[in-house]
């Protein structure tokens, strides 16, 4: 935004300089300058020390704005209002900085050192481009503890990170999807490809669920290669719906491909947030996260002193990951199976990856009689299960 | 009837003698008044009190050391990169590709601080530098070398490479210098703690570098033959041509000084703020040089102070969004109100409305 106001300034001041002016002008947009060299001290080992309810302070950084009403930025500052209510902070006690891009360091410091200038002690940085600043600063500022969402790295002292097993949910949205298809071709818009690891178990995921009551029918998957692209998104989608798919499974940040299927008259599952506020005629169910869940656990932690610095990994039973409720036009028998399974997880009876897995291009992964590693669930799943084709 | 009568337009604009220095200052000063108050009225319309959105300004940029620091290096790649242009500006040279510059130098740096971090410290951060001045050179030669010998038009050509340069990134983040530790999401691996630039008083030595460009700028355009030669030539290339001046010599080695200023600010960038090279390396830095250096009339002095001001206005608008709450787009119509009446009285300095002249005259 600021980019294009700064260009657009500057063909302003050229149609200046044809004319002869050597006038000025133009708009603000310069890049945020910051240190680099690390030099700060090491974070002492040991434990942290707790800080008391009313000196707490925490900054948010957020990739986007949460006034979007949905989506990704969206469901993260709900989990922050969330927690903000359950502990009982002021709302002087919080700070938002929006609209911080991932991709450019120099900003996303500017901002936490901001945040840490203005009191805060601790850090939440929602999305993933944030990771590697995160680490730096937490260096530099041992007292302050940092908090950074959906990676994978911690120093094991003040700095940690939170992420969740999502696909619990897309297995039971999978059952539901299941059901309702009468093409037997299901959409999947993912953000990336098989080099990530967390879309790519969540397709799996879902195609499993799909699979157990489905056995005919196919998961097809476009991917956008991006994590926020409202028009790829949709146009994706509608691809999927012109090739014959009657439901639209998604693992990207806008409403988009909801959209599209209600257009098109299909169904979806949404994802991040409830989406049947923006689709409410085609989605059945959405995979949602419940951020609130780890805020209020974190900020709890570090008020009584149990904070341990390592990485928070939660799910299901920690509240932190939850499947909506399903529509009036879901199909009846889906919510008891979605019961049935969502108690066998809670149980511990079953945990999504289990036994053998067949995968798309032949080959077995897992053993029988054990279920995958969190290891290799996060960072190694790169096969698509047998019912699944990418486009 | 034969004769079309040519209605002459109720106020026309016409080119008005230069002001007195003191009369222009004076200028000045109301246009910056004028923009406090729209300002004020536009953060009065969504419920702000301008006066607490100015004071937080202020203290948000001075509040602490941190804070300091802070708008400190939101300076420095302005005060550089407004360096670099104000040379080929002083020659009539539109070089609207210093953001290109600034990426090219920042890819070269960040060559060696990817793959030569073993080097000794001293040694890599000169290489560093070098690379850096190297960078942005080329990326000005190419369209200084077109306009010297096919009369291109400079313009379009630098401003064209800015593209180039973005997606020369993209291309390197997302293929041969990806960062494998990261699936999912492309980026270029973060510096060793070697190839970066070492903190002084708290913030990277690229303020340093920058002082020493300024120094060396000032004393180049004013005290020195080669400066006075691009002043010639911006002057009128013709003039130069009698005087026995190779015009096309000292374009181009004009453009590779600017280029090389540019880069050096790039390599300053990745080595010493983000200590990676990301697609925001440059971030709109070289067309916010622009503004600057035209608001600075070419003068270094002028430069820094006008930077400061600019660096003022992100980081404390920045400061504004959070402490009050308004959104980014609001803080960023309060900076376009307040550069619209200050470039607006540039405009006063040189033009003046006059009314239709009366009938019969002339």
């Amino acid at each position: 935004m600021r980019k294009v106001v700064g260009i657009m300034a500057t063909v302003a001041m050229l149609v200046c300089f044809a004319a002869g002016c050597s006038s000025s002008g133009g708009s603000g947009s310069g890049a945020a300058g910051s240190g680099a060299a690390a030099s700060g001290t090491a974070a002492a080992s040991g434990k942290m020390k707790p800080i008391a309810k009313d000196k707490i302070k925490v900054g948010v950084i957020h990739i986007t704005d949460p006034a979007e009403g949905a989506g990704y930025t969206y469901t993260h500052d709900v989990g922050i209002q969330a927690m903000q209510k359950e502990i009982g902070l002021e709302d002087s006690q919080i700070i938002r900085k929006n609209n911080v891009p991932d991709t450019d360091p120099a900003k996303i410091e500017t901002a936490m050192r901001d945040c840490i200038d203005e009191g805060c002690n601790v850090i939440f940085a929602t999305s993933f481009g944030f990771m590697d600043v995160c680490e730096k600063l937490a260096k530099e500022f041992p007292e302050v503890y940092f908090s950074h969402g959906t990676g994978y790295k911690c120093n094991g002292v003040n700095f940690n990170n939170y992420f969740g097993r999502i696909y619990q949910a897309r297995y039971l949205s999978g059952l539901a999807a299941g059901l309702q298809t009468k093409t037997n071709k299901l959409g999947y818009v993912a953000a990336m490809d098989n080099t990530n690891a967390e879309v790519t178990g969540g397709i799996d995921a879902f195609a499993m669920g799909v699979a157990k009551v489905n056995p005919d029918a196919k998961i097809y998957v476009k991917v956008t290669g991006s994590w926020f692209d409202p028009e790829g998104e949709s146009q994706a989608a509608q691809a999927l719906i012109d090739s014959g798919c009657d439901v639209i499974a998604q693992h990207c940040d806008t409403t988009g491909p909801q959209t599209a299927a209600e257009k098109a008259g299909k169904w979806g599952v949404g994802y991040n947030s409830d989406m049947s506020k923006d689709a409410p005629k085609a989605v059945i169910c959405s995979v949602m996260w419940n951020w609130g869940a780890y805020y209020t656990a974190a900020v709890k932690s570090i008020i009584d002193g149990t904070w341990d610095g390592t990485n928070y990994y939660g799910g299901m039973k920690e509240g932190l990951v939850t499947l909506s409720d399903l529509s009036s036009f879901a199909d009846p028998k889906a919510k008891e199976l979605i019961e049935a399974a969502k108690k066998d997880m809670l149980d511990g009876k079953f945990n999504v990856f289990d036994g053998v897995i067949e995968t798309n291009d032949g080959k077995k992964i897992g053993e029988e009689g054990k279920t995958l590693s969190d290891e290799e669930i996060t960072g190694k799943i790169n096969w698509y299960y047998k019912n699944v084709e990418v486009k | 009837m034969s004769s079309k009568t040519v209605r002459e337009p109720l106020l026309h604009i016409v080119k008005r003698d230069e002001i007195p220095a003191k009369k222009a200052m004076v200028l000045r000063i109301v246009a910056f008044l004028l923009a406090l108050i729209a300002g004020g009225l536009f953060m009065l319309s969504i419920g702000c009190n301008p006066i607490e959105v100015y004071q937080t300004i202020i203290v948000g940029c001075f509040r602490s050391n941190m804070a300091i620091q802070a708008t400190v290096k939101i300076m420095i790649p302005l005060v550089i990169a407004a360096l670099g242009v104000s040379l080929a500006f002083k020659m009539r040279f539109w070089n609207i590709g210093a953001e290109g510059q600034i990426i090219m130098g920042g890819v070269f740096a960040s060559y060696f601080a990817l793959f030569h971090s073993d080097w000794p410290h001293w040694v890599l951060v000169i290489v560093m530098f070098l690379a850096g001045a190297l960078g942005g050179a080329i990326w000005a030669y190419i369209p200084t070398f077109c306009k010297v010998r096919f009369n291109t038009n400079e313009t379009l050509f630098t401003l064209m490479l800015n593209y180039i340069a973005y997606y020369i990134i993209c291309f390197l983040r997302d293929g041969p210098w990806c960062d494998p530790n990261s699936p999912g999401f492309a980026k270029i691996a973060t510096f060793d703690d070697n190839a970066t630039l070492d903190k002084v008083l708290g913030v990277h030595s690229g303020w340093i570098i920058a002082i020493i460009l300024l120094v060396a700028v000032f004393i180049y355009m004013n005290y020195t033959k080669q400066g006075y030669e691009l002043a010639v030539v911006g002057g009128s290339s013709a003039t130069a041509t009698y005087a026995g001046m190779n015009v096309k010599k000292i374009m181009i080695r004009t453009m590779l000084i600017s280029g090389g200023i540019c880069g050096i600010g790039g390599m300053i960038q990745a080595t010493g703020a983000d200590a990676t090279l990301s697609v925001g390396v440059a971030g709109g830095v070289g067309f916010t040089a622009i503004i600057i250096a035209w608001m600075a009339s070419l003068d270094p002095r002028i430069i820094l102070i006008i930077s400061a001001l600019f660096a003022i206005l992100e980081k404390g608008s920045r400061v504004v969004e959070s402490n009050m709450g308004i959104s980014a787009d609001s803080s960023a119509v309060l900076q376009g109100i307040i550069l619209f009446f200050i470039m607006g009285c540039e405009f006063f300095f040189r033009y003046k409305f006059q009314g239709r002249a009366k009938k019969g005259s002339e």
